[in-house]
């Protein structure tokens, strides 16, 4: 007799442990392989993880084989169609060949070795050792923070937590049951009493009609006093339970120039800086708000998909978003709840004169309540990180905030290829917590 | 109880069919199993180990392809490795899933996946369970080489064993200790049976009996005892060269045995490592030896019992219809100049020869009184295949049984390739000269040991630098390949932890 036995719903991810290990083996390779990926990558896909290829060096399982070149072999094949014995066949390619369809031993295979990587291990490996500069108000690293939140009743407490309208409830119910008599009821009977009393002349009924409501307040009185209004098993509390609830939260303002100046590889290079922002906030805060402004001479706040492939085009007023900023974070965000951060991409241009104004809000009412605000320039395609051929009227203006403001950071991208690097000095983990306050 | 379940069969089926439709579910499987494991057991004489069945999901079969198709394995990358790149193949379509795996285990594991219908679990039940479940029971080289009953306990152990080294040793020591042992999975199996072996369970009580005692004798004041030192240190003549490979038992072939035994590196855990992985290359190799017989055998069997279960009245003919044209796909052989070509297809032959056989008994020709006069004729077929499947290997079954029939009917037709010369020659086709040329020069290509590397440490030094000298033994001008003989090269020299020398030198080819 067989035994059947359902697998189906055994615990999965049988093979994890292994996947693991080969992956810890291939960490450097495959690390390589994602940020090339995240570099080539068009935008929508940047971060679904999906297939890399990586050189077999480091996996190979080499073993003792013999070589398919050389020598003499026999072969038996099947469906001859022609051949005769004694007949010759020219090798494809000369020597060596014959053997075309014998594949390869695994171990020699040269190709690279290609295998699907899951969102969360892309992510993982495209943001290790990443951070966030550090969160003024709460250190991320315990995002959650306990707090008292109501959960029912309970029968004890402290008296602030007294639940009155609960505990008259109850009380009612008891009152009820035990029949304890009402105020109205004696009152009735008094008041009959009281009637009689003042019968000028008290007729022999009246006598005994007296002294039986006499007995009746009595007994009620007794009743009265003996089953309480409010008894202690009446009493109930406000319960109030520790629940975890995010502590940090943080909004990330994502502010973009997209006017005529900024062409299609200017865009592009900024979509991608911001891609990886989006990326790195989603995966490693749970309680993160993304706010997108686009500006052109006036700026407007627009939902994702507008401010990654909306059209808009116009002049250069960078204050604006700045302005759009502010409002938007005054209405929202109040910053006693809300920790800032600011992303700003743009190519440096800006209509005469505006420049100034952009510092003097971002020193006056924007850096003193945001936690980081970081300015990535693109560059012109030949530009080099740092110091650009061309100087512009913004980076200027901004160079003396660098100094000022700790929490302020800038830098330059010329190619595609920069963003990631340009992302990590940013957001490197060693560099900033020293500097932010 | 029979009662009931007669009438309950009756009830769900009516016309005396086992099923209808597609979908399956544990009532029906059981009712088809007994309706199968009847014709195995009264017409075909099967002879099986008690089965367990068990349903899993594609994530699951993905999962056991990636562990060598075992339940259970101990952890290493190269599954790891396995695993991502059967992925890959599955989600984009390139790779369909088995319909079953099987295990050699007492009692004998078939894994059936979920999607199945209602028909394909009857077929791989057939196929599976009885199939290769009597192969397995019955083949002399898994009764010679493996231990059924004893092969998951050891798994089990072996997972443990090596989970304890890496939280002692580290992942990484582990790690490249078997990485070195895998490059020698082929050279870590006994060809030749030696001592009866033991259980693996007697073994691995043993093995702990040793190391108990070993602890509680051990007294580190013997070590500090004057007199045992100063080995007598001289050059070695040719006597004691003699004397020392005679103690050592070269030349071995089986390198990880050797390594296992004598290297002067290796700590404990380590051999121990050396010998998991040497027992599990010695559990498969008969697996490599009986493709073609243990496929032919079980494709043989569902054939059969499918067959006689329409015979019976217990499967509808659109479920026959269903199961034939799987059946159909499963045993088709291309020709060599097909684009899909991709060798000699082991469900093909051998479904193809198993029939021949039954053939050959029950309604011979004059050239199979000729060929085979020895199962000419036969009535009880089934005992003749039984026979088969019990005392032949791959080799020696097409050296046996490949009748010229069969030559003609997939053409088959040998070539010879001498890399010396610019085009490759037709030695023999199917004719009367030629039946006896094919079929030897194929029996020798199912030959494993001819189509390995013969390689044997020779010799060794056990002072000085200790050079370990390797001698591959050159048959036919077919030298091993380059690139991963110098990778396995270091990974012996990690194991013997010195030098490690290979020669290649020819035999003499007495034609």
């Amino acid at each position: 007799m067989a035994h059947f036995v359902d697998r189906r719903l055994n615990p999965r991810d049988k093979s994890l442990g292994n996947r693991q290990r080969f992956l810890r083996r291939t960490r450097a390779e495959v690390k390589r392989a994602v940020d090339k990926a995240v570099a080539e990558r068009s935008i929508a896909d940047a971060g679904k993880g999906g297939s890399v290829s990586i050189p077999t060096d480091g996996i190979g399982e080499p073993q003792f084989h013999l070589s398919n070149e050389g020598g003499e072999r026999v072969y038996v094949r099947p469906g001859n169609k022609e051949f005769v014995a004694g007949d010759r066949i020219e090798k494809p390619g000369g020597a060596g060949g014959g053997a075309g369809r014998e594949g390869s031993e695994s171990g020699s295979d040269k190709d690279p070795f290609s295998f699907a990587l899951s969102e969360a291990e892309f992510l993982d490996i495209l943001f290790e050792d990443l951070e966030l500069p550090d969160l003024i108000k709460a250190s991320l690293k315990d995002m959650s923070a306990k707090e008292f939140r109501r959960a029912g009743y309970s029968n004890d407490g402290a008296t602030p937590n007294l639940a009155v309208l609960r505990t008259m409830r109850v009380s009612m119910g008891r009152r009820f049951a035990l029949h304890r008599p009402t105020g109205a009821e004696i009152e009735r009977l008094e008041a009959e009493l009281a009637a009689l009393q003042a019968k000028a002349v008290p007729e022999l009924a009246d006598e005994s009609r007296i002294i039986e409501l006499c007995a009746d307040i009595e007994r009620l009185r007794r009743r009265q006093r003996s089953v309480p209004f409010i008894d202690p098993i009446d009493v109930r509390y406000n319960r109030f339970t520790p629940t975890n609830v995010p502590r940090a939260k943080a909004v990330m303002f994502c502010l973009m120039d997209v006017s005529a100046s900024m062409g299609k590889r200017e865009k592009d290079l900024a979509k991608r800086f911001f891609i990886l922002l989006h990326l790195f906030l989603s995966r490693k805060y749970e309680r993160v708000e993304i706010v997108f402004i686009r500006h052109t001479h006036e700026a407007a706040e627009v939902d994702e998909q507008e401010f990654f492939y909306g059209r808009e085009t116009g002049g250069t007023v960078v204050s604006s978003a700045l302005k759009a900023m502010i409002v938007a974070r005054e209405s929202r965000y109040p910053a006693a709840d809300w920790n800032v951060y600011c992303a700003q991409a743009s190519d440096g241009d800006n209509s005469g004169g505006d420049s100034q104004a952009c510092v003097a809000l971002l020193a006056e009412a924007i850096l003193p309540l945001t936690q980081y605000y970081a300015h990535i320039e693109i560059a012109g395609e030949g530009a080099t990180d740092g110091d650009g051929s061309r100087q512009t009227d913004l980076w200027l203006a901004y160079a003396g905030l660098k100094e000022a403001a700790p929490n302020f950071a800038m830098a330059r991208v010329a190619r595609r290829a920069d963003i990631y690097p340009v992302f990590r000095k940013l957001f490197a983990r060693q560099a900033k917590q020293g500097t932010a306050q | 109880m029979t009662a009931k379940t007669l009438t309950s069969s009756a009830a769900t089926t009516g016309g005396g069919l086992l099923f209808e439709g597609a979908e399956w579910d544990f009532e029906t499987v059981r009712r088809v199993y007994e309706a199968i494991e009847t014709i195995a057991r009264d017409d075909l004489g099967l002879d099986v180990y008690p089965n367990q069945i068990e349903i899993i999901s594609a994530e699951q079969m993905l999962d056991a392809y990636s562990s060598v198709g075992m339940p259970l394995m101990y952890a290493h990358w190269s599954y790891g490795k396995r695993f991502v790149r059967d992925e890959v193949l599955y989600r984009k379509g390139y790779q369909a899933l088995a319909y079953e795996i099987v295990i050699n285990s007492n009692p004998c594991i078939s894994y059936c996946m979920e999607e199945n219908t209602m028909a394909m679990q009857t077929v791989v039940i057939a196929h599976a369970a009885f199939g290769h479940n009597h192969f397995f029971k019955n083949n002399y080289l898994f009764q010679q080489w493996t231990d059924a009953g004893g092969i998951l306990d050891y798994l089990d152990f072996a997972k443990r064993y090596v989970a304890g080294c890496e939280e002692l040793h580290g992942v990484e020591a582990v790690e490249s200790t078997l990485d070195a042992a895998h490059a020698l999975m082929g050279q870590g199996v006994f060809r030749y049976p030696r001592a009866a072996k033991l259980k693996l369970a007697e073994y691995e009580r043993r093995r702990r009996e040793k190391l108990e005692r070993e602890t509680r004798e051990y007294r580190d004041l013997w070590r500090t005892v004057p007199g045992a030192a100063a080995a007598p240190s001289s050059d070695l003549s040719e006597e004691e060269a003699r004397e020392r490979k005679r103690r050592l038992r070269l030349p071995e072939e089986n390198l990880l045995y050797f390594l296992e035994k004598n290297s002067p590196t290796l700590r404990d855990w380590q051999r121990e490592l050396l010998r998991i992985v040497r027992n599990l290359a010695q559990y498969f190799y008969p697996q490599q030896q009986t493709k073609l017989m243990n496929e032919g055998c079980a494709t043989f069997v569902h054939y059969a019992i499918v067959n006689r279960l329409y015979d019976k009245d217990l499967i509808s003919e659109g479920v026959l219809l269903e199961i034939l044209h799987s059946h159909a796909n499963v045993i088709t052989q291309s020709d060599f100049d097909d684009k899909h070509y991709g060798g000699i297809n082991p469900y093909a032959l051998g479904f193809a020869m198993m029939q021949d056989i039954q053939r050959i008994c029950v309604a011979p020709t004059d050239e199979d009184r000729e060929w085979f006069p020895e199962i000419v004729g036969r009535e009880d077929w089934c005992a003749v295949l039984r026979d088969v499947w019990a005392n032949y290997r791959d080799e020696s079954f097409v050296r046996q049984f490949l009748s010229p029939r069969l030559i003609r009917k997939f053409r088959l037709f040998a070539l010879s390739n001498n890399a010396s010369e610019s085009s490759v020659r037709v030695e023999a086709i199917h004719d009367s000269e030629g039946y006896r040329r094919v079929r030897s020069a194929l029996a020798d290509s199912y030959d494993v040991s001819a189509n390995e590397p013969n390689i044997q440490i020779v010799d060794v030094n056990l002072l000085g630098d200790r050079p370990l000298i390797l001698r591959h033994t050159v048959r036919n001008g077919v030298r091993l390949a380059e690139a991963d003989r110098e990778a396995t090269l270091r990974h012996i020299g990690r194991l013997w932890g010195g030098e490690v020398r290979l020669e290649e030198t020819p035999i003499v080819r007495n034609a």
